[in-house]
């Protein structure tokens, strides 16, 4: 295929036009008598004028640009990237169901209402909560959410002094960043050897000061937190509330349940568990379940059930407000209610045991030629650190890259933070034994090329679009936009 | 056996073996027994895709979708056309299937689409800096707000009354739980009252944030605004819909420093209000305080042009403990529509489009107020919304409209107490001359 580089705006020329308009008898007066000129736009917008043929072949070569699940195996630890069921995409396509108002009246709006709050029974089925909200946009929304229910549960005690909130040092980055936001402040407590909560490290720091723990189990190294019902209690009796992190759910549907565990509050992220795509960065949707004494904390509306109608709940004086414009992302709930209804509870419970069969069946293959730095087993996901020969000055970063050459999308690399050359992967269950066998077969060729020849992963990816890129370049002239020369 | 899981009993044999466990029980042994769910989940049986569409179109027929009801329903999220050509690229699955482009060298796709929707959305608000997209527009102007705190050192906006309510709620709460002070400024005659914001702008004011055109539809005269904004130190928040600005001043002509939005109209279809497109763009000054991400340009070592996440914010490398924003994502799908949608419509496109909306607006607000039954609630220049009012509850008047397939207006009495009865009416350019005249001629006979 011919190669294609250029940027739309490189293709524009003046005069052409991809769009079409009907005749407007309506648009007789110009718009300088009904809008006063000096309101009136004089400068250019610079929009590209291009035909309808030139959008459709730039986008269309772009998109091969483009590796996605559909691509082929995408084990990125920590992101769950599964594969995206189509009659999902199909069923949010249903023009009955997404070309809808968000202030329509609630009698014309109940057959999404209603999968609405379905949706919210399944999600607290599945997780053990009481009560959801569908609002949160993303993992990181869902996390703001949560952390500011906890704030006003101990508000609204009149508890004022508790401004602390506990996070491992294996955490999700976005877990202490949250709290910041959210106006807390960050204690952070060390893993123990075994990357689980230092029980006694959490003693020490629990005090009348502490709002809450945020806590990702399995943890991110894949690994059951065991412990976690020492840990509630202790959380609990220091009057502090626990927050599930939902990131790794997809480990535990059908065999645990976050609300079983002790947690009072937590995010799912059904771009991650559920099956949505993740669009190239998003939309995601981050919904947060709680307990029953976190109930009246939730952001309106609620939808609530009255009469055998549906109907959007604002009046709930204790709630935190709105986190987000309207009712949340919507079309994300569609595809995960459509992906929870085909699925099933067998399947949904297949879908865990399998990620944890295709993660342990990898990390076995795996060890003798990476280095382990936990052996024990692991839930849906595990994390090498680097090659187990370390003389060899091949990073973490030039496995990826090789990988690339190979045609896989790599792992998630230097995460955990708390792994040196950390690699995490996660290859979910959707994969099938051929996919997993010659991914680790090209692992372990890749550590062979890294005693006989590390120069080619040095300089990898060879065979990519483009090849590695000077990021400090990037940031230091900052173009961030198209200008003509 | 599910579908969506390819492994067999078989393969899945095979691979315990390997392992050497016995069963798949083995490889959850460190779960506790007593945290065990120990039943099914209460979800019922898988459904086949016959019988999930089937029910997922009996859902739909529970709704009544604006493909029955001709809409002139608006207020922060807009029923204008959505050309073709968004349909059949953004459900490319090389764009929907990948993720944050963490592996810049086999996702130049996004990325340089990210570029590209940088450059229009800068050019179009007249700004220097984009950042590649947010959740959506209540959420951007919150982000707006604690920018503006963070790099003046403040902890005070003020807010226009006449800023769309379903924003000035998520602001509330934003500022609320960060211990950030929201001061609302009251209206006047359907516009921001500049004397009252003389009087409440500090030496503490972190941000002004004005919408334009405003709920109602009017558009503001930021002349004063900026004046008094910039005499004190503190950032213009301008908050605008992306289409107005086919024909209207650029907010950075205005002397904007943060400009936000809610880019849902730009192609993204109605979605029940989700999800949308959030956009944030500010001066070069405030590029490095802009949270979220931004894509840059730079080289291969080749030296060919090549895109990368530049000031990253992602997972991995975000602020841990001094976070101003946790945004790590956007809403990437969204701001590819987007960016098909400017693309496709052009210069020229957009322009039609947000002249026609104005236009058919105005036909459809003069057909009304000539009747005599409806009269103007303000009197100032609007773009495609305009509010009237009655003597008849608004709700009967929308009950109305609703029996002859009409979808009315917002009511305006929900947030606004003092407009009861007043009514804020949408007119796209998808509208005709005879759903327009349907429309009068419903409200003409209430």
């Amino acid at each position: 295929m011919r190669e294609y580089n250029s940027l739309i705006f490189e293709v524009s020329r003046e005069g052409r036009k991809a769009y079409s308009l009907p005749k407007c008898e309506l648009c007789e007066d110009e718009i300088n008598e009904i809008i006063p000129e000096e309101f009136l736009r004089t400068s250019d917008s610079k929009l590209p004028e291009v035909s309808e043929v030139d959008v459709i072949r730039h986008f269309t070569n772009l998109s091969n640009k483009n590796y996605g699940v559909d691509t082929g195996f995408y084990p990125l630890g920590s992101c769950t990237m599964k594969y995206n069921p189509k009659i999902n995409e199909d069923m949010a396509g249903i023009l009955g169901l997404n070309s809808i108002h968000p202030y329509q009246p609630a009698e014309t709006i109940q057959g999404s209402l209603k999968l609405m709050y379905d949706l919210d029974k399944m999600l607290a089925e599945i997780s053990g909560m009481d009560r959801i909200t569908l609002q949160p946009a993303a993992g990181a929304h869902g996390e703001l959410t949560g952390l500011m229910i906890i704030k006003a549960y101990h508000q609204n005690r009149g508890d004022l002094k508790r401004k602390k909130i506990i996070v491992p040092d294996s955490a999700h980055g976005t877990n202490p960043a949250t709290a910041a936001v959210a106006g807390f402040d960050i204690v952070e407590i060390k893993s123990d050897d075994n990357g689980a909560v230092d029980i006694e490290a959490l003693k020490r720091v629990l005090d009348d000061e502490v709002a809450g723990l945020m806590l990702t189990n399995p943890s991110t190294l894949g690994l059951f937190e065991t412990n976690i019902k020492v840990i509630a209690d202790l959380v609990h009796e220091a009057g502090g509330l626990l927050y599930y992190d939902g990131a790794n759910m997809n480990a535990i549907v059908g065999i645990t349940r976050p609300g079983d565990m002790g947690f009072d509050v937590m995010h799912f992220n059904l771009h991650k568990t559920f099956s949505t795509p993740h669009g190239g960065g998003g939309p995601g949707s981050g919904p947060v379940g709680v307990k029953e004494h976190l109930v009246k904390f939730l952001p309106v509306p609620v939808i609530e059930k009255k009469d055998d109608k549906f109907v959007l709940d604002y009046d709930r004086s204790e709630s935190i407000g709105k986190v987000k414009g309207f009712y949340g992302n919507y079309g994300m709930m569609v595809r995960a209610y459509s992906y929870i209804l085909t699925m099933g509870s067998e399947g949904l419970r297949e879908m865990s045991e399998t990620a944890v069969l295709n993660a342990n069946y990898m990390m076995n293959k795996l060890k003798e030629h990476y280095h382990l730095p936990i052996k024990q087993v692991c839930k849906h996901e595990f994390v090498l650190g680097g090659l187990e020969e370390t003389s060899l000055e091949v990073s973490t970063l030039d496995i990826a890259k090789r990988l690339l050459d190979y045609g896989y999308h790599p792992p998630t690399i230097y995460f955990p933070l708390i792994v040196s050359e950390a690699m995490m992967v996660e290859p979910t269950e959707t994969e099938s034994l051929e996919t997993i066998d010659a991914f680790i077969d090209t692992m372990i060729k890749i550590a062979g090329e890294a005693k006989e020849n590390p120069d080619l992963l040095k300089t990898a990816p060879h065979n990519t679009p483009v090849r590695r890129i000077d990021e400090v370049r990037a940031a230091r002239q900052l173009i961030v936009k198209w200008e003509d020369e | 056996m599910h579908r969506y899981i390819p492994n067999t009993e078989a393969d899945k044999r095979q691979m315990l073996d390997s392992i050497g466990a016995n069963s798949i029980e083995d490889l959850f042994e460190d779960v506790p027994s007593e945290l065990r769910l120990g039943r099914n989940l209460n979800i019922g049986e898988a459904l086949s895709e016959i019988e999930l569409s089937n029910h997922m179109n009996a859902l739909a027929n529970e709704n009544n979708s604006i493909s029955d009801l001709i809409c002139f329903l608006g207020a922060g999220a807009y029923d204008h056309h959505i050309p073709t050509t968004v349909k059949h690229l953004a459900t490319r699955s090389e764009f929907y299937t990948s993720y944050t482009p963490y592996q810049p060298e086999i996702s130049q796709g996004t990325l340089q689409i990210i570029f590209e929707y940088q450059t229009m959305i800068s050019n179009l608000t007249g700004m220097d800096v984009s950042n590649a997209s947010l959740y959506d527009g209540p959420t951007a102007a919150a982000e707006a707000a604690m920018m503006a705190c963070a790099s003046t050192k403040r902890k005070s906006i003020i807010v226009s009354k006449t800023v769309n309510p379903e924003i000035r709620k998520v602001l509330h709460t934003y500022m609320k739980f960060r211990d950030l002070e929201l001061i609302e400024v009251d209206m006047n005659d359907g516009v921001t009252d500049v004397e009252k914001l003389k009087s409440m702008i500090s030496k503490d004011t972190a941000g002004v944030m004005i919408q334009s055109p405003n709920f109602f539809g009017i558009i503001e005269d930021l002349t004063e605004v900026e004046k008094v904004t910039h005499e004190n130190k503190a950032l213009l928040i301008s908050y605008t819909d992306p289409i107005s600005l086919g024909i209207l001043k650029s907010p950075g002509e205005l002397g904007a420093d943060i400009v936000v939005g809610e880019g849902q109209s730009l192609g993204t279809n109605l979605n029940f209000g989700g999800p949308y497109l959030g956009f944030l763009a500010a001066t070069k000054k405030l590029a490095r305080k802009m949270p979220g991400r931004i894509a840059g340009q730079s080289l291969d070592v080749d030296g060919k042009r090549a895109f990368v996440l530049t000031l990253q914010a992602r997972e991995q490398h975000i602020r841990r403990y001094k976070a101003n924003s946790n945004i790590c994502s956007n809403q990437g799908l969204n701001a590819l529509i987007a960016t098909i949608y400017l693309v496709t419509m052009g210069k020229e496109g957009l322009r039609e489009v947000a002249a026609r909306s104005t236009q058919k607006a105005h036909y459809a607000f003069e057909e009304l107020i000539k009747k005599r039954k409806f009269k103007p609630l303000f009197n100032k220049p609007f773009f495609k919304e305009f509010a009237v009012t009655s003597e008849f509850d608004s709700r009967m008047v929308n009950k109305a409209l609703l029996k002859s397939g009409i979808l009315g207006g917002y009511e305006l009495g929900k947030a606004y107490p003092q407009y009861k009865n007043g009514l804020l009416f949408c007119v796209t350019e998808k509208r005709t001359k005879e759903e327009i005249d349907k429309l009068t001629g419903v409200m003409e006979v209430i």
